[in-house]
């Protein structure tokens, strides 16, 4: 088992190893939805919690149901139906005890069963051989990192909007080549620390 | 979207002159005129991920035309069958099994690719191009066409997959599949290319080339 402590996966998930800009997760819900701070810290939060908490659910669903039982090679359509039926019912728990919070996350949420970082964390969490301590630090670490990423791309989409961009490069190219630079920044962490 | 065409008169096969043409159309859309990729923007994550080497990529693109032929198929097959309202769980439930056939099988035959590969083949569950062609295309179409339309999507994808491949594995190491293409004597292999940013930066112009070649109708889209 790997001996990293949990701290350390948790920034190395948010800076060095972020979740969106060193493994690509999650690229098609950023490039669709940074067009406004506010609606990519609500998707933000949304992917953070969702995220958490799937870890942790496929982590015990994962060595206590499915290795016991021999049935691992069942990982992908388990844990694909665990994310879809735990958005499922966060949406109607919130909707039931919060519409403030449910009109603020509830349009994000159908959206969250289809990003590919919430089941790419879970997918990590097996390769990599985390403990459950380790998993939810991982977990969290890749929501707030991912969080990060689609927040600074926003506020620089939002700058954007009025430089004169050549026509071909317009919308998604300009996107994924200003990501690039923001990959290139969040290189420079990597000296700090590392995860495998 | 381009599929506007009225289901044809024959329902289940692709013969006859109307459906072949329509097949033909399917094949072009899927590879060219609305590449899942490079136009729909659909699916990065993974060719991001795994374009870092030619030969990744190609495993990828393989296993993306195996899953959505085999996704449409099945979707279409039974559509008649499937209730509306729990037709997206269906059709996860059919896409990741064709997934995790294709992940066993790398891992009892090629296990030093499904290493390379990690996680990413897992993701093509959540892979956009596969779920929008099972419920744009695959839900109200026979099985032969949803077969064209899966194989014209995955080659699609698996082309500009294996386009990405080749240049940024060519400028990254100086070399492709093996063969050195640009000497070391007077060619410094760019490092950065093989790395996160060189992913980014590959796509973007990838996506910019087709925006130019399609010309102006495209800008609309955004």
């Amino acid at each position: 088992m790997n001996e990293t402590s949990a701290l350390v996966i948790l920034f190395a998930a948010v800076f060095t190893n972020n979740i969106l800009l060193s493994n690509f997760l999650g690229v098609c819900s950023f490039i669709a939805c940074s067009g406004q701070i506010r609606t990519a810290l609500g998707l933000g939060t949304a992917v953070t919690f969702v995220m958490t908490m799937t870890t942790m659910l496929n982590f015990v669903i994962y060595h206590f149901v499915l290795m016991p039982l021999g049935l691992d090679h069942l990982t992908f359509i388990v844990f694909i139906a665990v994310i879809a039926a735990f958005v499922q019912f966060v949406e109607m728990f919130v909707e039931r005890f919060s519409p403030r919070l449910y009109f603020a996350l509830g349009i994000f949420l159908p959206l969250i069963t289809v990003n590919c970082a919430i089941l790419g964390a879970s997918l990590f969490m097996i390769i990599r051989d985390y403990s459950f301590v380790q998993s939810v630090g991982f977990g969290w670490g890749g929501g707030l990192g991912w969080t990060l990423a689609i927040v600074l791309m926003a506020g620089l989409r939002q700058k954007m909007r009025y430089s004169n961009i050549p026509e071909p490069f317009k919308g998604v190219p300009i996107a994924m080549i200003v990501t690039g630079v923001l990959a290139m920044v969040f290189m420079g962490f990597a000296g700090m620390m590392s995860i495998q | 979207m381009a599929n506007k065409q009225q289901p044809s008169n024959c329902s289940s096969c692709g013969s006859g002159g109307m459906c072949q043409g329509r097949g033909l159309v399917t094949l072009k859309d899927g590879v060219w005129s609305n590449n899942p990729l490079a136009i729909q923007i659909l699916g990065i994550c993974s060719a991001l991920a795994v374009t870092n080497r030619l030969e990744n990529s190609l495993v990828m693109g393989a296993a993306l035309v195996f899953v959505c032929v085999g996704s449409n198929l099945f979707v279409s097959l039974l559509r008649k069958v499937t209730p509306h309202r729990i037709r997206m769980i269906a059709e996860v439930a059919i896409i990741a099994t064709f997934v995790i056939i294709f992940d066993q099988f790398l891992k009892a035959f090629y296990w030093d690719m499904s290493k390379q590969l990690g996680p990413y083949v897992g993701l093509i569950i959540t892979n956009c191009i596969i779920m929008g062609r099972a419920e744009a295309f695959a839900l109200r179409n026979p099985p032969l066409l949803s077969i064209v339309d899966g194989v014209a999507n995955g080659i699609g994808y698996a082309v500009v997959l294996a386009l990405i491949g080749f240049f940024r594995e060519l400028l990254g190491t100086g070399a492709v599949m093996g063969y050195v293409l640009l000497d070391g004597a007077w060619y410094e292999p760019n490092q950065l290319m093989i790395l996160a940013p060189g992913a980014f930066f590959a796509m973007g112009i990838i996506v910019a080339v087709f925006n130019a070649l399609k010309g102006p109708d495209v800008e609309g889209k955004r």
